[in-house]
């Protein structure tokens, strides 16, 4: 930590890379006891941890929200935090939720009707989802101590088959629940009031519905899943790559992006690739099964756009190979926040 | 050759069948030429990212060597003119700027670590913002300009529409031509071809390019910034030089004509003048500075201001400063990947060298675009 860049807490180390995940690690993972132990702890730095009950897994996970602005096109801080969190316990295989827990701090001054509009969502949500809050915690801090509202859900399931982000061999594909940039660009849009034409719209969704009729086609063939939050496509393959120690070959061409985000992208010269997802799931699953999976998504709402973006190959094990349809290059996980504190 | 330019001008600019097809086609011509390597060079930022963003590189036949010139008008800025724009806002003057100047390193320091001492330097997206600066306050704003003929052409326009008593000019626009005849009459050059810059040339038109292809027996193509438009020049490139043949094509006809846009040629030298000058890295390129004209001396920082550059000699350069090899990339005689401090010590976030800084930059480009290692099949 001798590193001058590194003595104070940038942007860049909550967006979801590399710094990101350096920070976690010097910092938390490796001085914290706790961190060893049966099943899926923190070392693994996986979406949340899985303990094991009898034959089954107590999954666990929890996330904290931060957004600006809070109500966006598509959704709102509430809808985030319920659906980040089932989605971290569902990228886990664990499908049908317990309980979550909803945790707020309040600025002063942050108007009542907003605060039970996001209640509003949170319930609707969690109902979409099939799962329930069972306990919170309510804090007010000072104007100008934060910013306007912060969330944190806090959510367990028992799971009888827990699905690593780790997962991953030579000749296994990666599946794409859907289309990619949504979340990333409408916010983004939203938040330096871009008028553009077009329908930017969030994607946040809660996934377990979806991924349930994934892991029922094909079991015990879904190898690997991760959802493509902050840092978008990119991050969450260079770290599905790194932790299975295989190389993935990304076709370009056949990850679905919407018409208005790849104009909003292109115009505003950002990658849909680096740009946050909150209602998509990258899946890794073994070759023979890959049809069955994307039929299983297709039928489902939330999967109706999902496809075949990636295969798995010993060639270069821990990066992630770009075909772009004029050529080839490695993509790189994006260093710095494209746009601070989307999700 | 009317069919290759047809295939980059045609609606859909990123049809991948398109583009093996003209990558097939480079390596027919490769293999007509019949030697290695075949040295081309671009000199612009902009084809850079687009070459690296699509990963052509993994895509051209071995044979074809694609070199980057000078193309990142942040880059070649020289350090004395960093320096100037520093020494101004030590000495307390405003100093408004494109994003890309606050890092790029001058002899001891950068705006951004004068910034950090609390000089005045702020980050504006055009020059119409820092003009919009200088109406709101009393204060002397000076517009640290930078950036080839395509942005010097906004900076004429802006102060011929008239600027308020407060605002001036530090400018460090530079001008392509004469640059491509530096590189060209390098002893060593390896340089067969040029693909020239679509904005640049859209300005300047293609014939701009005529007396130097005379001059040198170098053929000129000009190039758009789509996969298919440099997967095309480069094919029009390639063909010239299979023939021996030293002439200008126009590969952008969509933009660029032979005359270019005359009312801005008008703009540009209505308000500068080209004089020589030192190019950060590459040489002293004669007409290749653009200065404010006489009659615009009223604008023009160097001379309203008194600046002192000796206040900067007391800070050394930085330590890491003697091994960075920017120079040598921009002339195209080295890559980043030779540069034993890219990508470790000199990264996005902490630059040693300017090709670091510019988005424009061949570091900063192949650093966001996954380096380059070798991914040829």
């Amino acid at each position: 930590m001798a590193d001058r860049s590194d003595a104070k807490i940038a942007l860049k180390h909550g967006a979801g890379g590399r710094a990101m995940r350096a920070l976690i690690k010097e910092v938390f993972v490796d001085r914290l006891d706790g961190s060893g132990g049966p099943g899926i702890g923190l070392a693994a730095m996986d979406d949340g941890a899985a303990l094991p009950l009898g034959d089954r897994w107590l999954v666990v996970t929890t996330d904290s929200h931060v957004i600006s602005p809070i109500f966006f096109p598509g959704g709102d801080i509430g809808r985030l935090a319920i659906s980040g969190t089932v989605n971290d316990l569902a990228m886990m295989g664990a499908t049908e939720v317990l309980a979550l827990t909803c945790a707020v701090i309040v600025e002063e001054g942050f108007e009542r009707a907003q605060l039970e509009r996001v209640r509003d969502s949170i319930d609707e949500t969690c109902r979409a989802a099939c799962a329930r809050i069972v306990t919170g915690d309510t804090k007010v801090m000072g104007h100008g101590e934060i910013d306007g509202l912060v969330l944190n859900t806090t959510g367990v399931a028992i799971a009888s088959r827990v699905v690593p982000d780790s997962g991953l061999k030579p000749g296994d594909v990666v599946i794409l629940s859907g289309t990619a940039g949504d979340h990333g660009m409408a916010v983004m849009a939203r938040r330096h009031d871009l008028a553009l034409r077009g329908d930017l719209r969030s994607d946040v969704a809660p996934l377990n519905g979806m991924i349930r009729c994934a892991l029922d086609a094909a079991g015990d063939a879904v190898v690997a899943m991760k959802d493509p939050t902050r840092g978008g496509v990119a991050s969450a393959l260079c770290e599905m790559a790194q932790k299975g120690r295989v190389g993935i070959v990304l076709d370009g061409p056949s990850v679905p992006i919407k018409e208005e985000v790849r104009a909003a992208a292109e115009l505003l010269g950002i990658d849909p690739l680096i740009v946050a997802n909150e209602g998509k799931a990258l899946i890794g699953v073994r070759p023979d099964a890959a049809e069955r999976v994307l039929a299983a998504l297709r039928a489902h709402p939330l999967g109706r756009d999902a496809a075949i973006v990636a295969t798995c190959t010993n060639e270069r094990p821990g990066q992630v190979i770009l075909e772009t349809g004029f050529g080839r290059r490695l993509l790189q996980e994006p260093e710095g926040e494209p746009l601070p504190r989307i999700c | 050759m009317a069919d290759r330019i047809a295939q980059g001008r045609a609606l859909e600019f990123r049809d991948p069948r398109k583009g093996r097809e003209l990558v097939g086609l480079l390596a027919r011509l490769c293999g007509q030429i019949g030697r290695a390597p075949i040295s081309v060079m671009h000199v612009c930022g902009s084809h850079e990212q687009a070459i690296a963003r699509f990963g052509l590189r993994a895509s051209f036949p071995p044979e074809l060597d694609v070199i980057m010139g000078p193309g990142c008008p942040v880059c070649v800025t020289d350090l004395p003119e960093v320096d100037e724009a520093i020494a101004l806002a030590m000495a307390g003057v405003r100093i408004a700027t494109y994003g890309d100047m606050l890092r790029v390193p001058g002899s001891g320091r950068s705006l951004a670590d004068a910034k950090a001492d609390g000089a005045k330097v702020e980050v504006v997206y055009s020059i119409a913002q820092a003009v919009e600066l200088a109406r709101q306050t009393s204060e002397d704003i000076v517009f640290f300009a930078s950036g080839f003929e395509t942005t010097a052409v906004a900076t004429a326009a802006v102060l011929l529409a008239g600027t308020p008593a407060n605002f001036s000019i530090l400018s460090a626009h530079k001008y392509i031509p004469p640059v491509m005849e530096i590189v060209a009459e390098m002893p060593d050059t390896r340089v067969e071809g040029f693909l020239a810059a679509g904005h640049a040339a859209a300005i300047t038109g293609w014939g701009v390019f005529e007396r130097f292809v005379e001059r040198h027996g170098i053929p000129v193509v000009v190039a758009g910034f789509e996969p298919l438009d440099i997967l095309a020049g480069l094919a029009c490139l390639l063909e010239l030089i299979r023939d021996r043949r030293a002439a200008v094509i126009n590969a952008y006809p969509r933009c660029v004509t032979r005359e270019g846009n005359r009312r801005a040629q008008e703009a540009l030298w209505r308000v500068f003048r080209p004089i020589g000058g030192q190019w950060r890295g590459i040489a002293h390129v004669p007409n290749g500075n653009l200065r404010l004209r006489d009659e615009w001396a009223h604008v023009d920082a160097r001379r309203r201001f008194k600046i002192d550059l000796a206040g900067l000699w007391s800070f050394a350069p930085p330590r890491l400063a003697a091994e960075c090899i920017c120079g040598d990339i921009m002339a195209g005689i080295a890559s980043p990947s030779d540069c034993p401090l890219f990508g470790a010590k000199c990264v996005p976030d902490q630059p040693v060298g300017a090709c670091m800084v510019s988005s424009e930059g061949t570091c900063r480009i192949w650093h966001e675009y996954g380096g380059r290692p070798d991914l040829r099949r």
